[in-house]
């Protein structure tokens, strides 16, 4: 049985959602014209997209220079949100973001914006490949070599590091088929790998070195030979418990609860027949019922300000971001450690107020000043102003209502004329912060 | 209050901005155009903080109870609840530095770079072997008075070596990695209020794990003064009517991820209003009676602040908090060690008079820890490397100042070289549930019945 297929009404909500959890939200119209291709069109629109383009204004930094990722700090993750803001594949980006978090390297311990971008560069370019050979290419990636100490591993003193993480956090699970011994055999067959320091550059050359290599006879999973690097990752993919940890894991990103059994188990089928190819498994996910009857997720903080810019069709042209990212839990290039970013505990009341300043900022620049502008006095139009403002986002019933009401309070405090003159300013200003924080906008 | 709101949102977005800028390593931006003036106060910008901070002091100066709402002002009105305060110290603190036996000769051989010398700290008068580490004079000066208990070697058998995994035992009171929810959390769960987030607060950019509940609400900020929500271009009766919308906002969703979020906003706007009198207090370094380090660090303003909504009679009972300093000190050991316990004990002293300054020292005892101690035995980079029994304190003008569990020396240490433990921690949690909290740690920490509890109090 292939997996179920969502056959409701797919119109401007449904394309939505999709767009939020497979992107970065819509820009204006976006979702109307998604909405217009019908599910399976607006799926393969994502997942088969055509060349790259990037649409809007150039990034640059508070001080109008151009980014520079490599040299100056933060940079490399305002370069990183212009792609997610302007890209016109969303879902290479959106995928990019997931490898991220599933191999999660942390510049805190790699030192280097170069490796990282390198790696980021992998995680954009193979992002809906083959998972086996991606996870090829994180083994020998240089960034993750110096992360968990793969160039450290050597057949003289093995490291454990990645072996470990290799089976409990990217292919298997914690505990899940494999033995403490497993993780020592693997270490030996990951052995070989080194660098060179550079006093400028810091790590360079990473090579295999067959010096270091154990060539000794390694027994894992059961399984005897004279493993090396590429065996252990393919020992990992062949795993009778790797397509369900992979397939729960990948599932995780799109959908909040749990897929059913029924829907697990075809999954895994999908995925194995298809040659552990990611991109059939990403296009069931998204396909499938349960992403659009199921409940909302919330965006993680980098999602919801990109979404933010990229409805206000405002390009990267300030550092704050990455100040107010960090604040709101999700510093790019820093993950919290090796098991990634706790997509269960995004919301607390630090990082709800982060999401407000954010949300402050981004509006700023069309802020309204109440001398000047002229705009009716009538909280319905103002209401109409601020969703128009902000793409036209659906709403609930509820924060429609809830901001309607202020509106109309607040227009109801202007007794005399010149409040009834600058009044509408100031709350179509409010109504922008109300709406761009309100919950329905922290979720999709 | 409602009119004079706005200037302290004002104060403190500048404050706030000025922050994040230093933050990013560009130094302090000029006033932003934008950042709206009230209309017609005819203020600029020197009297305006200058008035801002008056206010902040008159404030200060209000019968407490009539700012806050109703919830919170129920759970202040009622009797004073004991209080925790829970400092974290990260790294895994080598406690063999922390309470050194100077004149061991296997320390001395264990530690041939490190060893510090018996003329460098104060003797320990409960254990003469021992000597506080030279940065550790503060808590030696309290231990002097009897507000020091000090754990010379606690931890738990089959010990972790992994800072995430230890710390996580720590913060959820178990041995467990599967649990989620911590260990103060689960208390406030049992006795806390629903309408109170301040009951567990995380004086941080984000939730100490510890305070995880899993049905009350808990707060996290980074420091009381700069809670605030401003937005652009909106000011006077909007900004009112604007943060007042923020409350049903928040109510309650059917979609659970929503309400999820709903709950976030309705917490912070919660947060928002208890918070109102702190909104540009930290510049007068909140009302303190006592002179706190001035350091570049936040933790002396955090701890000084913390007094402060202390003695405003805000409804706290459990807060954590990260101790400054660098304790992963696998080289440079000396010097980082210093620096972190030099401004952690000064801060912590400074606190401990503020509390007894303000009448408040009786009501709250601080915990230290920290996720295990290090390898006795030096490594080759002026370091050492991850051990399991550590150090930890009691400070509080209740505690009984006696040492819980002794010093369990060098001479018997674990299969990796590691000090054993001479108390545990569960035990330690559970003592502090029952006899500082008044609560049956039996619901709140697994197996409670299975740990020796230390007398605690005196």
């Amino acid at each position: 049985m292939p997996p179920p297929v969502y056959r409701g009404h797919f119109g401007k909500p449904q394309a939505e959602r999709l767009l939020w959890r497979a992107g970065f939200g819509p820009r204006p119209g976006e979702a109307e014209r998604l909405a217009r291709l019908g599910l399976d069109g607006a799926v393969r629109s994502l997942t088969h997209p055509k060349r790259e383009r990037l649409h809007g204004p150039r990034p640059h930094d508070g001080d109008g220079r151009s980014l520079a990722p490599y040299d100056r700090w933060g940079h490399d993750q305002l370069w990183w949100l212009d792609r997610m803001v302007r890209t016109s594949r969303p879902l290479a980006e959106r995928m990019a973001l997931v490898w991220h978090d599933w191999f999660a390297t942390s510049r805190e311990g790699v030192d280097s914006a170069r490796l990282m971008l390198r790696q980021n560069q992998l995680f954009r370019r193979q992002g809906l490949g083959s998972f086996a050979e991606m996870l090829a290419a994180v083994t020998k990636d240089p960034a993750m070599l110096i992360w968990l100490s793969g160039t450290e591993n050597t057949r003289w003193s093995p490291n454990e590091n990645y072996a470990r993480e290799l089976m409990e956090l990217f292919t298997l699970g914690a505990g899940r088929g494999y033995t403490e011994r497993d993780v020592r055999q693997q270490a030996r067959a990951l052995t070989g790998w080194r660098n060179d320091w550079s006093r400028n550059l810091g790590p360079v050359r990473f090579r295999f070195d067959k010096e270091r290599h154990d060539t000794g006879v390694k027994t894992i999973f059961g399984h005897r030979g004279r493993y090396d690097w590429r065996d252990s990752g393919r020992l990992c993919v062949h795993h009778r418990l790797h397509p369900s940890f992979f397939v729960t894991k990948l599932w995780s990103y799109f959908v909040p609860v749990p897929p059913k059994a029924s829907t697990k188990r075809s999954l895994e089928r999908l995925y194995v027949r298809s040659g552990h190819e990611i991109r059939p498994v990403v296009e069931a996910i998204l396909r499938h019922p349960a992403l659009y009857e199921g409940p909302r997720m919330v965006k993680p903080p980098v999602v919801y300000l990109a979404g933010l810019l990229r409805s206000l069709k405002r390009g990267v042209d300030t550092d704050s971001w990455t100040w107010l990212l960090s604040l709101a839990g999700q510093q790019l290039f820093y993950p919290p450690n090796v098991a990634g970013w706790d997509d269960t505990r995004w919301l607390d009341t630090a990082t709800y107020r982060a999401r407000w300043i954010i949300a402050s900022y981004a509006i700023r620049p069309h802020v309204l000043d109440s001398g000047k502008a002229k705009l009716p006095y009538d909280a319905n139009k103002l209401l109409h102003r601020a969703e128009a403002f902000l793409g036209e986002p659906s709403l609930t019933a509820h924060t429609h209502a809830e901001l309607k009401h202020f509106a109309k309070r607040a227009l109801s405090d202007a007794h005399s004329s010149w409040k009834k003159e600058q009044y509408p300013a100031l709350v179509e200003n409010a109504l922008r912060q109300l709406l761009a924080s309100s919950p329905d906008l922290q979720t999709c | 209050m409602a009119d004079s709101c706005h200037h302290c949102d004002e104060f403190s977005r500048a404050t706030l901005v000025r922050k994040a800028a230093a933050e990013a390593g560009r130094g302090l931006p000029a006033i932003e155009p934008g950042m709206p003036m009230p209309a017609g106060t005819g203020l600029d910008r020197r009297t305006f903080v200058t008035g801002t901070l008056g206010l902040a002091l008159s404030v200060y100066g209000l019968g407490k109870l009539g700012l806050f709402e109703e919830g919170i002002a129920q759970a202040a009105s009622g009797p004073a609840k004991p209080v925790l305060v829970s400092v974290f110290l990260p790294g895994g603190t080598d406690s063999l530095s922390v309470l050194y036996p100077a004149l061991d000769d296997t320390y001395r051989k264990l530690r041939p770079k490190l060893a510090l010398d018996a003329s460098a700290g104060p003797q320990f008068t409960e254990d003469t072997r021992l000597y506080w580490h030279p940065s550790l004079k503060p808590l030696a000066t309290l231990h002097g008075e009897k507000k020091v208990t000090v754990l010379p070697a606690v931890g738990y058998t089959h010990p972790d070596q992994s800072h995430f995994t230890s710390r996580h035992f720590w913060e959820v009171g178990a041995t467990d990695a599967r649990l989620a929810s911590g260990w103060m959390g689960r208390y406030l769960d049992r006795v806390g209020g629903k309408d109170n987030p301040l009951q567990g607060l995380s004086l941080d950019y984000q939730l100490q794990p510890s305070l995880a509940s899993t049905k009350v609400p808990v707060a996290s900020l980074a420091s009381p003064n700069d809670y605030t929500f401003w937005a652009p271009g909106v000011w006077g009766e909007v900004e009112d009517r604007m943060l007042a919308a923020l409350r049903p906002l928040g109510a309650r969703r059917s979609d659970p991820i929503l309400n999820q979020a709903a709950k976030a906003a309705a917490q912070s706007d919660r947060l928002r209003r208890q918070l109102v009198p702190f909104a540009a207090g930290s510049e007068k370094g909140f009302g303190s009676p006592v002179a706190y380090p001035d350091v570049d660090d936040g933790f002396p303003k955090q701890l000084a602040g913390l007094a402060a909504m202390l003695a405003a009679n805000l409804p706290l009972r459990c807060i954590a908090i990260t101790a400054p300093g660098a304790y992963d000190t696998h080289s440079e050991q000396p010097q980082a060690l210093a620096e972190g316990l030099d401004i952690t004990a000064r801060s912590l002293l400074a606190f401990q008079r503020d509390l007894e300054a303000r009448g408040l020292a009786d009501r709250v005892l601080t915990l230290v820890w920290s996720e295990f101690g290090r390898r006795a035995e030096e490594n080759g980079s002026d370091g050492t490397d991850h051990g399991a029994a550590g150090s930890a304190f009691l400070i509080g003008t209740r505690v009984r100042g006696q040492m819980i569990g002794e010093f369990p020396g060098l001479k018997n240490l674990d299969e990796d070289g590691n000090l054993r433990p001479t108390s545990d921690f569960r035990g330690l949690y559970s003592a502090l549930l029952e006899q500082w909290l008044g609560a049956d740690a039996g619901g709140i920490i697994p197996n409670a019945r299975s740990f020796a509890r230390p007398a605690l109090l005196a």
